[in-house]
């Protein structure tokens, strides 16, 4: 019984470090630039996934946005009716950084391909080491 | 390379649409404060709806609506924004980016002042990431060349 | 070299799930991550900014300075792709 309660409690940890080890996996072991880089954002998304996880509270919370919250509250409002704003907050600017950087990293592989004409990661070494001898 | 499309029901579902998305963003930056929203949401919106142009349309036709120099100012005026709201804080006399100081320029109490200086630097944000997003995209699509894109 | 990085990854996951059995169970509601700052956002958000969104609250006003610099890391990215592939005809 033990068991399955740490399974059930800890199983969304899991999804996340195996889409997480499928972005390493393709980082260090693929050739491929573009590769490298869809791997990159699959390690991004699985730590973006994963700090909106923990935000979750259960027993009722809801999103973190104060019900009849305009003009005077005259409610009382508790910690546990909303979810954790934080990480939302600190991922909603982590997705937007990621999509700059993805962007300027695809602008570097267009400047790579026009120079070598090819995106093969040990292509572009043989050539780097042609031209130095 | 993008080539151009010449289908008349792309065309008039895109030029009727085109305005109700954009009408969309503003409403997820202005209404970010209430509901889910804010500026980079709105921004990204928007910057859409310049992509469904580049797309239904041509690049000549979308860069003559919203030209690169255009693009260029609009990516720094939204920084522009940003930091001038929190400099205008400092010179009335706060710390940067305290909000609740406005109300001395502004008529409503530091509670509600706070309000609209989040929107001022949501505006801003807004603004930043469309064009961003844009100029992004149209770089990206042509390679760089947006002259030479439609020779081919 | 292939079959190098597969154990290095698979020994990283194994590494982190067996990191996972300190943490604390999923959605609930007294772990660390929910009872540091956020009570304290939730709570005086409204009194304090008038603004219901909390994500917005938190993001323009209590980290504002974050947020600025983020807007320029977006604005150098761009700056940055265009210095790169831009070729204007001359």
């Amino acid at each position: 019984m033990e068991t399955i309660e740490f399974i059930i409690g800890k199983y969304n940890y899991w999804v996340y470090i195996i889409l997480m080890m499928i972005g390493f996996y393709a980082m260090i072991g693929k050739r491929n630039l573009v590769k490298k880089l869809m791997g990159m954002n699959i390690f991004q998304w699985a730590i973006i996934l994963y700090y909106v996880s923990i935000a979750s509270k259960k027993g009722g919370a809801t999103i973190p946005i104060i019900q009849n919250g305009h003009g005077e509250v005259t409610h009382a409002i508790e910690a546990a009716q909303y979810l954790n704003p934080l990480p939302h907050v600190l991922m909603l600017t982590a997705i937007v950084v990621g999509v700059s950087t993805t962007g300027v990293a695809l602008a570097l592989i267009i400047m790579i391909y026009r120079r070598f004409h090819t995106l093969e990661e040990d292509e572009i070494i043989d050539m780097l080491r042609a031209t130095k001898k | 390379m993008i080539t151009p499309l010449e289908n008349i029901i792309i065309k008039t579902i895109c030029r009727l649409l085109i305005p109700f998305i954009q009408l969309f963003g503003l409403y997820v930056i202005a209404h970010g404060h209430g509901s889910p929203g804010g500026g980079f949401q709105g921004g990204c919106i928007l910057a859409a709806s310049f992509m469904l142009v580049v797309v239904a349309f041509d690049l000549p036709e979308a860069k003559r609506r919203f030209s690169e120099k255009m693009n260029n100012i609009f990516s720094s005026l939204g920084v522009f924004i940003y930091a001038w709201t929190g400099w205008m804080c400092l010179l009335l006399g706060a710390n940067f980016l305290d909000y609740g100081i406005l109300s001395k320029i502004l008529p409503v109490n530091p509670v509600m002042a706070r309000y609209y200086g989040m929107f001022s630097i949501e505006v801003g944000v807004g603004i930043t990431v469309m064009a961003i997003m844009v100029s992004l995209f149209l770089d990206l699509v042509t390679g760089g060349k947006h002259e030479e894109a439609l020779d081919e | 070299m292939k079959s190098l990085a597969f154990i290095v990854t698979v020994i990283t996951g194994v590494l982190l799930i067996y990191a996972t059995a300190d943490f604390p169970d999923w959605g609930d509601p007294s772990s660390p991550a929910s009872l540091h700052v956020s009570p304290r956002y939730i709570e005086k958000t409204v009194e304090e900014t008038g603004v219901p969104n909390m994500v917005t609250s938190v993001l323009a006003d209590y980290r504002g300075y974050d947020t600025l610099f983020e807007t320029t890391v977006i604005f150098t990215a761009g700056i940055t792709a265009v210095m790169l592939i831009r070729r204007p005809r001359k």
